[in-house]
């Protein structure tokens, strides 16, 4: 009996973010009747697959024991170029640019954290409001969009359906699914975990550290340019601003998914389902009739509860 | 050791002050290159004109160092600022006593949470903190509803506008908390906490200081800072939006006590030098409003001398203490 319980509490331990997403699922499903339908779901999903897709390289980032705070400038600034290059040079190659953008800038933090080792809180900030600039000089200030969103099939990306699945969620789970086994399944995986786990012994053990720390950037980067293309298929237009704020959302949702803060643990999958609770609560709170502006105070009360409770699970006691 | 070089060498101590409080000669440069590209910036008018806005960053910056010094970062301070502002105009016709009481409580109030969280949960400050930026941000909207909201005391906007001793009574009262601040950091035990933590926090811990309530301290302090910036930003426009302190206030701030020569690992930094940040990032501002350079320009300099003050920080250690 109590084995069973000190393992049902360990599941609690390993599992939490399972548990709550099961119960906010259940909870929101009975509170509303439009939740749980088909166009609901796809609705959330289709909205979430961006910050999905951001989310499963912030998870290498946040691994490595850093941060990155310019994903939501390096968002706009991806859509930004995609849209503008499409008409210019076809859509193909303005996604092979919107990509290198992502992993230019990857490139630029990495090297400053990785090899220069600079504070990455204070970098990629600075980061954010450079690229930013970098995005209003480019379309100086004016509105970007696609001149004939009906002769294209770039739209698919972010509108299709494939099987009655929205094409981007299809994308969304191919990229964790490779992001997932870059993880847990390669040698480069382990040594991410490593370099945040413990950066010292992971030097002595002969693992390069800054290029390790870089290459998260880099994937991030890539991401973040893949998200870029999604969001400019979905909207077919871009302004200036139009990724600003997501890396909170990204970065709550790898919290959410239980990923160490100080380094070394994560899960892709987990940081997935982070994602997509912070999807659900704000679909509830729109179908229940609130203003969008309720879910960002609802979201700073559950990353400190959510937070907490992992915490004081590792600890076995509520306060350090 | 230090002072004998000094005496027998007058440009040693020279080169020494610069190693050591860079601010004031980059502040030097700045103030020169601004005064010959532009004729009207050594106008009365203008200058006084950066003092006031510098007031309504300083007081955020004033917090903001006490907490960079005990080794911590308050990514908050921008929408705390804009619910203070909210709150200080929202709350007028209860009279403006309550409006300003109301204010700097939820200032405190986010600063105990955010301390609150840092030392008894020991969750990571960058998290607490961003969760709260998120979490004010939402309150603002909720409070004023998704819209801008005017002042009804107007005693409260010319208070603003008023001008003591010839300088702005708002620049006047942040150099007082300046000064006041500077006490506290040199003289008191408090600062002395602040700066052993900051330097070394186990050793601290050994030595009997009490780490956790000095934390504490200075996270309430960053919040009340960022409250009294939202007042000031009040009585100046005698409004408030929702949009206030979203999303570059906090990078803003950061830059500023980072130029000021506050170490990003603690330990190091001091008011005064934070005034010599305030005065130089508030004099770039100003010269490129003058010279009519587009407002993103403004947000790209600020992205790019932080990373250079990150860079510096790391690869210049201070000479002395």
């Amino acid at each position: 009996m109590k084995g069973a319980l000190s393992k049902a509490a360990n599941i609690a331990k390993q599992q939490g973010i399972l548990l709550a997403f099961i119960c906010l699922l259940l909870l929101f499903s009975l509170t509303s009747d439009v939740f749980l339908t088909y166009k609901n779901i796809t609705l959330v999903l289709r909205q979430i697959s961006i910050w999905g897709v951001i989310a499963c390289g912030m998870t290498f980032v946040i691994i490595g024991g850093n941060w990155d705070l310019s994903v939501g400038s390096l968002t706009s600034l991806t859509t930004v170029v995609v849209i503008t290059l499409h008409d210019k040079i076809g859509p193909v190659p303005a996604m092979i640019v919107a990509v290198l953008v992502g992993l230019i800038s990857g490139v630029i933090s990495g090297y400053l954290v990785g090899f220069q080792k600079l504070n990455s809180l204070i970098i990629t900030l600075g980061m954010l409001g450079v690229l930013q600039a970098i995005t209003l000089i480019y379309t100086g200030g004016k509105y970007s969009r696609i001149l004939n969103p009906d002769d294209t099939w770039f739209s698919f990306i972010g509108r299709g359906f494939l099987w009655g699945v929205p094409f981007p969620v299809i994308l969304l789970v191919v990229i964790g699914v490779i992001f997932a086994i870059l993880l847990s399944r390669t040698v480069y995986g382990r040594r991410v975990m490593a370099v945040g786990g413990n950066p010292v012994a992971s030097k002595y053990t002969g693992i390069r550290e800054s290029l390790v720390v870089m290459s998260t950037f880099m994937l991030t980067g890539i991401a973040t340019g893949i998200g870029g293309i999604m969001l400019g298929s979905r909207m077919m237009a871009a302004q200036n601003y139009i990724g600003e704020g997501y890396e909170f959302q990204v970065i709550t949702g790898v919290i959410l998914g239980g990923t160490s803060l100080t380094g070394g643990e994560g899960n892709i999958f987990k940081s997935i389902i982070g994602i997509v609770i912070i999807g659900m609560l704000n679909n509830w709170f729109i179908l229940m009739g609130m203003q969008y502006y309720y879910q960002w105070t609802a979201q700073w009360v559950i990353i400190l509860a959510v937070v907490w409770l992992d915490v004081a699970a590792k600890r076995g006691k509520m306060l350090g | 050791m230090k002072q004998t070089t000094s005496a027998k060498r007058p440009l040693g101590s020279l080169r020494s002050f610069v190693t050591t409080q860079p601010i004031w000669a980059i502040l030097a440069f700045i103030f020169v290159v601004a005064s010959i590209a532009e004729r009207d910036f050594l106008s009365l008018s203008n200058l006084s004109n950066i003092l006031l806005q510098s007031a309504l960053n300083g007081m955020l910056a004033i917090g903001m160092t006490f907490l960079m010094i005990n080794g911590f970062f308050d990514l908050s301070v921008g929408t705390v600022m804009g619910f203070a502002a909210a709150l200080t105009i929202g709350l007028q016709p209860h009279g403006m006593a309550v409006a300003i009481l109301g204010a700097l409580g939820a200032g405190l109030a986010v600063g105990a949470i955010n301390g609150f969280f840092v030392t008894k949960v020991k969750i990571n400050a960058f998290v607490v903190t961003l969760a709260s930026f998120i979490g004010m941000r939402g309150l603002i909207f909720i409070y004023t509803q998704e819209r801008s909201i005017v002042g009804q005391i107007d005693g409260f906007a010319v208070f603003g506008a008023s001008k003591l001793l010839g300088l702005p009574t708002l620049a006047v009262i942040m150099l007082a908390i300046l000064a006041l601040a500077e006490f506290v950091l040199r003289k008191t035990g408090h600062g002395r906490n602040t700066y052993a933590i900051g330097g070394n926090a186990e050793a601290a811990r050994n030595a009997g200081i009490p780490v956790e309530r000095t934390n504490f301290i200075n996270f309430l302090l960053c919040g009340l800072g960022a409250a009294v910036g939202g007042v000031f930003i009040a009585s100046r426009m005698n409004a408030a939006m929702p949009t206030l302190g979203w999303p570059d206030t906090n990078l803003i701030i950061i830059a500023t006590v980072a130029l000021g020569g506050t170490k990003l690992r603690g330990g190091f930094g001091s008011m005064i030098n934070t005034l010599g940040g305030l005065l130089a990032l508030g004099i770039i501002r100003n010269s490129m409003d003058l010279l009519n350079v587009p407002s993103f320009f403004n947000r790209l300099s600020m992205g790019i001398i932080l990373m250079l003050v990150v860079y510096a920080d790391a690869k210049f250690k201070p000479v002395s203490r």
